[in-house]
């Protein structure tokens, strides 16, 4: 008796899934999204492990030889490489095959001054300044070629200065999508809490914050991302994501502070204003979980629109530095390397790019989908 | 209507005095005494001193604003400080290249995402518009620079159809033989962003009831779309289209620096490489106060194109 009553409250109090479950529930439905969410987890894999130098660790160094084309077409035969191509030439004495003997600068001047001095001239008297140093750099610049014998093929080819091209394509991606992702959190976070209080607490404050967004979206996106970058005047990953989350909230801010418009008249923030709750604790803690879906899926299209920015910004040089690898520098290099009939690194940093920014647009379609099912 | 236009133009005065602002923080203050900027660029201590007294870098922060303003409103920026150039000759002389790549542009790519987004509206649904948009997703994926650098190499370089870049004197072999590549560049990276957009205006339009009203009371299809569903459409259309018009102002930052295109894109681009601050805070400026006005425009259009809009 006592057990089959306890046995239907137990029933009566299994909960009803939650939105978060609703939604994975959609989202597993639409095989689309499924594909693509599968795909930005795979490159968020190769950016973490990118990042801890699990893999790509070692994409600067020089495996193969100069601009190696990929093993599915086989080693270049000397005459395909167009001589009248300055730029190749010019690199071709970095060729590892032709390593130049190293020449004592010295060593001339040196003999004719013993000459004269004749044989009588003790030798420790001259001694040659720079013989420590060069009988090292012989040692191991000896040891460097004989230990690596450049390879004639790469597996996606090589670049100018013989790098593997997929590992650098792989360290472009660590670059561009931790840039796209953390830009894109800065700027979620930074319309999200501008949003929230220009909703929330209306007024002068409202007015504020829509004058400073009615600043930032009268100067066209661009424009205002070049005139900081000439301003700041460096270059370097947390310089691009500052530019880039800094002026980019704009959209999230609107649509935020549209849904807080929206949700502080509710009745149950009327309930949660009875309990005696803060008005920090009602806009973050009742009200935000409520318009959550809203920023995850603007985060997601704001990663995909940053990806874009970062790679313009770091072909055009104002983008990261130069000892780090994005697609926007293989781009920059690319452009010359196509000329001479190079095609594969462009390719790579292409492929790579597509195939994220495609998934991502695709997953963040499925998710606003599965998160707001009244859209459909 | 007369009243509503100056208190919407008494309404800019602060969002221009936010933007003045921010742009004098920005080189004023972040940007630091040009000094130390331009030590390496110009030999003559005189000229930078010369630049310095300009900007009033050894006075309190309002002389230095008041100085900006005045520039402003004078339109006197002075002279670029990498090229000597007085910078309102600079805007005058590279506007006229921009306009004459981008409003082609502007208008051919409007035209064309407005018949292809009308067409996936029409077929919603079927392969051909699950085609149409996987298409437009994978296109717009790829990179602008990918577009430039393959066709600028494919169509000009390979092929010789076009000329790989440069500029003439003259209004009409700037227009049919400069402009073209980069005009075709540029309609197929717009084409497909503005196709999905266009084509979720069509489709709020073509579940409405007064569309099916026009089709019960026997309409022909070719009238309920062209007339009764465009034109409805045509409202959200309107505003992306003035949405880009302040872009014009700015220039096509990297097909002009491509082609070699002397626009006002190009000269954002070396100014900022060179640290050439009077040209990107004159472009800024002016650009801003363009879009401030064409928003205003923009609203007036609204009524015109619908009378259910109250302006107030």
């Amino acid at each position: 008796m006592m057990e089959a009553v306890l046995g239907s409250t137990a029933i009566a109090r299994a909960e009803s899934p939650g939105l978060w479950v609703l939604a994975w529930r959609r989202f597993c439905r639409d095989r689309l999204g499924l594909v693509a969410f599968v795909v930005v987890v795979f490159f968020f894999g190769l950016m973490v492990a990118s990042g801890l130098g699990l893999i790509a660790a070692d994409w600067s160094k020089e495996v193969g030889v100069s601009d190696a084309p990929p093993a599915f077409i086989g080693p270049q035969t000397p005459p395909a490489r167009p001589a009248a191509a300055p730029a190749a030439a010019a690199d071709s004495s970095r060729e590892g095959k032709s390593e130049p003997a190293v020449i004592d600068p010295l060593a001339n001047e040196l003999s004719d001054i013993r000459h004269q001095k004749g044989a009588g001239a003790t030798d420790t008297a001259i001694v040659d300044p720079l013989a420590d140093v060069l009988a090292e750099i012989r040692r191991e610049s000896g040891a460097a070629s004989a230990a690596e014998t450049r390879a004639p093929t790469l597996v996606f080819g090589g670049d100018k200065w013989g790098r593997d091209v997929l590992k650098k394509a792989i360290k472009g991606t660590e670059t561009s999508m931790f840039v796209g992702l953390a830009a894109a959190t800065l700027a979620a976070f930074i319309g999200t809490v501008f949003g929230a209080l220009a909703g929330y607490y209306g007024r002068w404050i409202d007015d504020f914050f829509n004058w400073f967004y009615s600043i930032f979206t009268s100067i066209p996106y661009l424009l205002l991302i070049l005139a900081i970058a000439g301003v700041l005047n460096q270059k370097g990953t947390t310089t691009v994501i500052l530019i880039l989350g800094l002026t980019g909230w704009t959209g999230i801010f609107r649509l935020v502070r549209a849904e807080y418009l929206k949700h502080k008249v509710r009745e149950y923030i009327q309930a949660a204003d009875a309990i005696g709750a803060s008005h920090m604790r009602r806009m973050f803690v009742h009200i935000l979980p409520n318009v959550s879906h809203v920023v995850l899926v603007q985060l997601s299209l704001h990663v995909v629109l940053f990806i874009k920015s970062e790679v313009v910004l770091s072909f055009l040089g104002f983008g990261v530095g130069v000892d780090t690898v994005s697609w926007g520098s293989m781009l920059n290099e690319a452009q010359n390397e196509l000329i001479l009939g190079k095609w594969w690194q462009l390719a790579a940093a292409t492929i790579a790019m597509a195939t994220l920014v495609t998934a991502f647009s695709l997953f963040t379609d499925a998710l606003r989908d599965a998160l707001d099912p009244r859209l459909k | 209507m007369l009243a509503y236009i100056v208190r919407r133009l008494w309404q800019i005065v602060p969002t221009l005095l936010g933007v003045v602002l921010l742009v004098f923080l920005l080189f004023n203050w972040v940007g630091g005494d040009p000094a130390y900027l331009l030590a390496g660029k110009i030999s003559n201590p005189e000229q930078i001193e010369n630049i310095r007294r300009q900007l009033g870098v050894d006075q309190p922060m309002y002389v230095q604003l008041w100085i900006f303003i005045k520039q402003i409103a004078t339109g006197d920026f002075g002279v670029s400080w990498a090229t000597n150039e007085k910078v309102s000759e600079i805007f005058a002389t590279r506007l006229g290249p921009s306009l004459t790549v981008l409003l082609p542009l502007l208008v051919i790519d409007t035209l064309l995402a407005i018949a292809a987004a009308m067409l996936v509206a029409y077929v919603r649904g079927s392969l051909t518009d699950r085609l149409v948009m996987i298409g437009c997703t994978v296109g717009q994926s790829i990179s602008i620079l990918v577009y430039i650098i393959v066709f600028q190499y494919v169509l000009a370089y390979q092929l010789g159809w076009f000329p790989v870049q440069g500029w003439g004197n003259n209004l009409a072999e700037n227009l049919f033989k400069f402009s073209l590549l980069p005009i075709i560049v540029g309609v197929i990276v717009s084409l497909a962003p503005d196709t999905r957009l266009y084509r979720s205006f069509f489709l709020d339009e073509i579940n409405q009831d007064y569309v099916r009203t026009a089709r019960a009371k026997g309409m022909s299809e070719t009238r309920v779309m062209w007339v009764h569903v465009l034109r409805n459409a045509s409202i959200p259309i309107i505003t992306n289209v003035m949405i880009q018009l302040p872009g014009l102002l700015a220039g096509a930052f990297l097909i002009e620096r491509f082609f070699s295109i002397p626009g006002v894109g190009r000269e954002v681009i070396l100014a900022v490489e060179r640290s050439d601050f009077p040209v990107i805070k004159a472009v800024t400026i002016y650009v801003a106060i363009a879009t401030l006005l064409i928003n205003l425009l923009a609203d007036l259009l609204y009524k015109a194109v619908d009378p259910r809009v109250q302006l107030k």
